[in-house]
Formats: C-alpha cells, structure tokens, sequence
C-alpha cells in the first residue's frame, strides 16, 4: 500500500507539466486552431518562469515564496503567450498553414530557449542558471496542512491521505484548478459557448455575429500561457530551480496527444496527465525485469496505442472540433 | 447614388480589405520573398544587437566560419548532405499533406539496421556488397519506420504527426539499448564500438560519398514527382483527397507507398550518416536533421532543386554558429533561433503572395 500511495504521488508530480500542456492545448483547439508548438511554447515557458525569478532576485534581492511563484508564473504565461501570438499573428492573420507553423515554434522554442538558458548561465559568477534556496522553497512539495503528518501517528490512513491530497507543491493545485475552471468555462458560460461555436463552424459562428477572429485570438493566445506555466513547472519543480538544456524533452509533445485521449475535454486531462504522468516515472516502482531503456520508452508506446484506439474508435465518437486545423477565411466561404 | 449614401458606404467600409490575388508574377512573388529573408535577417540583427555585438561582424564571421577555409567548407558540406536527403523525404510526405515529423526516427532506424551490418558482417565480403547491404538495410528499416504510421492513417485516420512523433523516441530508446545491451562495446561505457575501415564510405574530394548520393537522389525524387504517375497522384492526394478518389486513386495506396520511399529515404540518411560521418551509431546520430529537414523541406517549397541550395545555407548558418560560439561567445543555439525567425517571416510573406491589401482611401493596393 506505501508503495502504491508512493506510486501515485509520484504521478501526479510528473503529471502536472503534462495537465497543465493538455489544457493549454485544449482551449487553443477549441478555437479550431492545431498548434503544435506546445513542446516550444513550454521551453519558453520553462526558460522564462526561471529567468523571471533569477533576474528579480538579482535586481531586488530575496523575496518572500509566493513573490517567486507569483513572479514565475506570470512571466511563465507572458511568454509561453507570446510564442501563441507569433502563431496566432501567422495562422489567423496571415493563414498560414497551421502544421508548419506550429512546427516551426517548436523549433523557435527549443532554440529559444537552450540559447537564453545558456546566456545567462555563461553570464553568472557561478555558471549555473539557478535561484535562491529560499525560491526553490516556494515550488518544493510541502505540507498544506502542517500538523496533520504528526496527527497521523499509527493511523496509516491519515498518512496517506495526508500524502496523496495534501502534500504537493502549489502549481499542483493551481493546474487542477485551471482544469475545473476550464470545463466550467467552456461548458456553462456564454463565452466558452460562442467558442466552441468558433471551433465547430466558424462560417455559422461568424453569422451569428461571435466576433470569430478576436475568440482565436484570445484562445490561442491564453492556450499558449497555460503552456508556458506548464514549461515552468518543469523548470522549477522538476529540475529544482536550476537551467538544464532540453529540460522540457518532448512532454510537450506527449501533451499534444493527451488532449486526444481526454477527448478534448479538461476534467478528463487531469485523469490522462495522472496516467501518463505514472508511466513515466513506473519504472522507479514496479520492477518489471525488461532493460530501463526497453521500460523509458512506455509513455510514447502507450500514446501510439491511445493514437491507434481512439482512431480506430473515432469513426463513431467524434469529439474533435470539426474545424480544428483549418483556417477561417470569411471572404471564402 | 447621393451623396450621403455614398458617404454612409464609405462610413461602413472597413479600413482595410483584403482582395485575393488571382496571378502573380513569378518574379514578383520572389520579390516578396526575399523581402521577408532579409526582414528576418534584420530581425536576428537586432538580437545581436542587444546581446552587445556588431551584427555586420556577427553574420560575416559565421560565413566566414563555414566557408572560409577547406575544413570549414568540407564540414558545412557534410552538415548539408544529411539535411538535403532528409528533406528530400520529408518533402515527398508534405506533398500529400501527410504531417510526418518523424524522419529523425527513420534515419535512427537506417541507423541501426546498418550498423548491424557495418558491426557483424564487415570483412566477410567484398566492400560493394557491403555498403549496398548497408544501404538496402537501413532503407528497408527507415521504410518500415515510414510505413507503419501512414498504414494506420490510411486504415483509421490515425494522427499521422503524432505517431511519426512518438517512433522517434522509440527508435533513440531502440538505441540506448543497444548501447547498453547487446552492443555494448567492451569496455564498460554504454556505446558501440567504431566501425572496421571495410565499412566506412570512401571519400571522393576529401567529403564522403553521400554527397554523390545526396544528388543522385535529388534528380530521382525531381523526376518522381515531376514526371511519375506515382509523383502525380501524391500531388493529387495532398490537393485534395476526395478528387482523387473520383479520379479512381486509391488514397491508402498512394499513402503507404508514398511513405515507404520517404521512409527509405530517411533511412539512407541513417546509412550515410553512420558509415560516412561517425563510424559509430550513438543518440545522436539523427542530430535533429530530422526537425530541420522540415524546415529545409518548407523554405524550399518543396522543391527538389530548390532545397539543394536552401540545404547548404542551413548548413552554412549551423556551421557558423558553431564559430560564434568560440569567437563572440553566442550560444549555438542561436542557429535554431535565427532559423526559426528565417522561417516565421516566410510562412508569413505567402499571405502577401496570395492576397492584397487595399486601403480605404484612394483603394491603393499594396503589398
């Protein structure tokens, strides 16, 4: 049982990057636009949310916790939205083909990233792009209710509870919470409404009078800033505040199809992000014998496998929006 | 028509219209185009700038860099020669809309299934036979790697960019575990051994033989689609699916087949790579040629000729920020930056291409 509850924390640690790529995603493809730039928009993301934190504390010394936090995650979703503008600007304004384009910011994003990473790495004293202890505190998994581990004495129970609901670092909870929001958003109010809309049959959504281009816009645009959040995720929790070049390392491909698995719909990403999150950390729990290079590859196995079960289910159960990939162009209808 | 409806039609109309552009000369959508080169040349102008270095010194050392000296040069060649035959095959996928990202794969998988060859069976015969085995090997493992992905596209509509995707981590990890495992050379570090000099390609002007290769396949795949029936229906499956199928194309057909030679393709990259480059097989034998390939593939529209010289200037601009790097201090990565902001401008310059802008006022057209 420990090793289960141990198991399932440490899924939803390494799930929560991927959560937080998915939703992002979601609420972009909602639009109709495909963006493949995930994997760039979280590098940016991930590059920024440190580099926020570093300069500030250079600039204005050490801060409190939340500060840090406060300070990454905006700059976090300032650039991974920035990097969703560059695509917006091309695919909504200029049409430009959806595919490359998202390809094309996730090779910005990559480049983008490992360049300023090393920049400023090359530029401090130490050569190591890294934040104060009392940062990294700020994004370490701590209690949320202090006394209840002691509370727990030999009721096991307690423990684990305490364990697997109360004990994880802030943006945990922040990603859950996007992801409620999100299902709310899109399926009670007028604005997620006219979104899905914009999604489904921009041509009718535009006739109805939704203003088609400025919910894309909006979309894209905070789609590509819950990316970025996601990227500092990685940054700041799982590399423990410290620049590793290619630190995002294709999670934010994994992302891209877990928005298929959840059926594009956000209260169903958080169970894939627990799911995929689990397989790729399985290995350090559940010895199976095979090598650790043969066991490494599960997550990219299993998506293949979501890819080719939900394609083969799909034929029945279309949840995708229907103009998802496509531009829309009002002179061409 | 009054006065004042005219001055209401005026009120309503918008400030600015977008016309669609019928035809355009040839020399004027190049025109565009080179416009939009030499707007994102500025553009990674200004970001030497801010990092506090003349962008005139910048760019001419990074030519200089690549193509200064004999070595320079024969380096730069030999970063094009992977990149052209890889958007060689990334071409032939994107040429029926199928958004396969996964040529990084495919040339591990060639990789690997030469280098079987290059490790057991070097010496047991005569050279030719050797390289050609290479050879057909890796191109049967990229066509498989190729095959497999567009097999589910055709049958269920599999996501095609996702799948291509996820066969590259399984073919590094393919990798990692030959390093670890059965390939393991003695001597405790997870790599493989180098190659016996029986399996390393001969080198004609001091660069390996994959450049011969690179334009022999570069005339083959121009012919292919320019002169094939088969080169035709992909065109015509990547235009539109359903005029095919009334045209009697079988789309799945075309689909797979397609793939399979792209997928070959890659996988001679991994032929060429590992037997003329690295004699070795290691993680990063694909290099992100794969990735860049696409690139190479887009900015060339896709054509054949065109990506020859579209290839040798990635070359140059990846060779030169490796000189930056030790002359000005410029992270490599730089490479990857400019070529991303190199291919933002162009994808955008289409819109001009295509449409024209007219203003309000006097209905001017520009653009």
């Amino acid at each position: 049982m420990d090793n289960l509850v141990n198991l399932l924390y440490a899924a939803v640690l390494a799930g929560t990057p991927l959560l937080f790529g998915t939703l992002g995603e979601i609420l972009t493809e909602k639009s109709g636009n495909l963006n493949l730039g995930v994997e760039g928009m979280m590098f940016m993301g991930a590059i920024s949310g440190l580099a926020g934190v570093y300069f500030a504390e250079m600039w204005f010394g050490e801060m409190t916790g939340i500060i840090c936090m406060l300070i990454a995650i905006l700059a976090s979703f300032l650039c991974g939205a920035f990097g969703a503008l560059i695509y917006g600007f091309l695919t909504i304004t200029l049409r430009a083909n959806q595919n490359v384009t998202g390809l094309t910011l996730t090779i910005f994003g990559i480049g983008f990233a490992n360049f300023f990473g090393e920049i400023i790495a090359s530029a401090s004293p130490s050569k190591f792009m890294t934040i104060s202890t009392g940062a990294k505190a700020a994004f370490a998994n701590s209690p949320l209710i202090p006394g209840l581990a002691a509370l727990a004495g030999e009721h096991r129970w307690i423990y684990w509870i305490n364990k697997l609901l109360f004990s994880y670092n802030l943006l945990v909870y922040l990603g859950i919470a996007v992801a409620l929001v999100m299902a709310w958003f899109l399926n009670k109010t007028r604005a997620g409404l006219n979104l899905r809309a914009v999604g489904e049959d921009p041509a009718a959504a535009d006739a109805a009078g939704i203003p088609v281009n400025r919910y894309k816009y909006l979309a894209t645009v905070i789609g590509g800033g819950i990316c970025g959040v996601g990227g500092m995720y990685i940054s700041m929790v799982t590399a423990y505040g410290v620049w590793v070049h290619g630190c995002v390392g294709g999670r934010g491909w994994i992302a891209v199809a877990l928005v298929i698995f959840a059926t594009w719909s956000p209260s169903r990403a958080i169970f894939g992000a627990l799911v995929f999150g689990g397989l790729s950390i399985l290995r350090m729990y559940v010895p199976l014998g095979i090598p650790i290079e043969i066991y490494d590859l599960l997550p990219y196995l299993a998506t293949i496998l979501v890819l080719i079960v939900t394609s083969v289910r799909q034929s029945k159960d279309h949840n995708i929006p229907k103009h998802c990939g496509f531009n829309y162009f009002r002179e061409e209808r | 028509m009054t006065e004042q409806a005219a001055a209401a039609v005026k009120q309503h109309e918008p400030w600015l219209r977008i016309v669609n552009r019928p035809v355009i000369s040839r020399r004027k959508a190049w025109a565009i185009r080179a416009a939009a080169f030499i707007a994102a040349i500025l553009c990674g102008a200004l970001l030497i700038l801010l990092l506090g270095h003349s962008p005139f010194a910048v760019y001419s050392e990074m030519i200089k860099g690549a193509v200064g000296s004999k070595i320079s040069l024969v380096s730069t060649i030999k970063i094009a020669i992977p990149l052209l035959i890889a958007a060689l095959s990334v071409a032939l996928s994107f040429k029926m809309q199928f958004w396969n990202i996964g040529a990084e794969g495919q040339i591990l998988a060639g990789g690997i299934a030469a280098s079987y060859f290059a490790l057991y069976w070097a010496g047991a015969m005569p050279a030719l036979i050797l390289f050609l085995l290479m050879c057909a090997a890796a191109a049967a493992a990229g066509a498989l790697w190729g095959a497999i992905p567009a097999l589910c596209k055709a049958k269920w509509n599999t996501n095609e960019t996702l799948f291509t995707l996820m066969l590259n981590y399984v073919a590094l990890g393919l990798i990692k575990y030959l390093q670890a495992g059965p390939w393991q050379k003695p001597g405790g570090h997870p790599q493989i051994a180098m190659f016996d000099d029986a399996a390393r390609l001969p080198k004609i002007f001091d660069v390996h033989i994959g450049w011969i290769i690179a334009i022999v396949l570069v005339a083959v795949v121009s012919v292919f689609l320019s002169r094939s029936k088969h080169g035709f229906e992909t065109a015509v499956v990547g235009q539109s699916p359903n005029t095919a199928r009334y045209a009697g194309m079988h789309v799945g057909r075309v689909l797979v087949r397609t793939m399979i030679f792209a997928g070959a393709l890659a996988g001679i990259v991994g032929f060429i790579q590992v037997s003329g480059a690295d004699y070795t097989l290691t993680e990063n034998t694909a290099g992100g040629v794969g990735f860049t390939a696409i690139t190479v593939a887009w900015l060339a529209q896709l054509h054949p000729l065109a990506m020859m010289a579209v290839a040798v200037f990635i070359a140059v601009l990846e060779k030169g920020a490796g000189r930056i790097q030790t002359t000005y201090g410029i992270p490599a990565s730089a490479s990857d930056v400019l070529i991303g902001i190199i291919l933002f401008f162009m994808l955008g310059c289409e819109f001009f291409i295509h449409y024209r802008l007219i203003l309000r006022k006097g209905g001017k057209a520009r653009g």
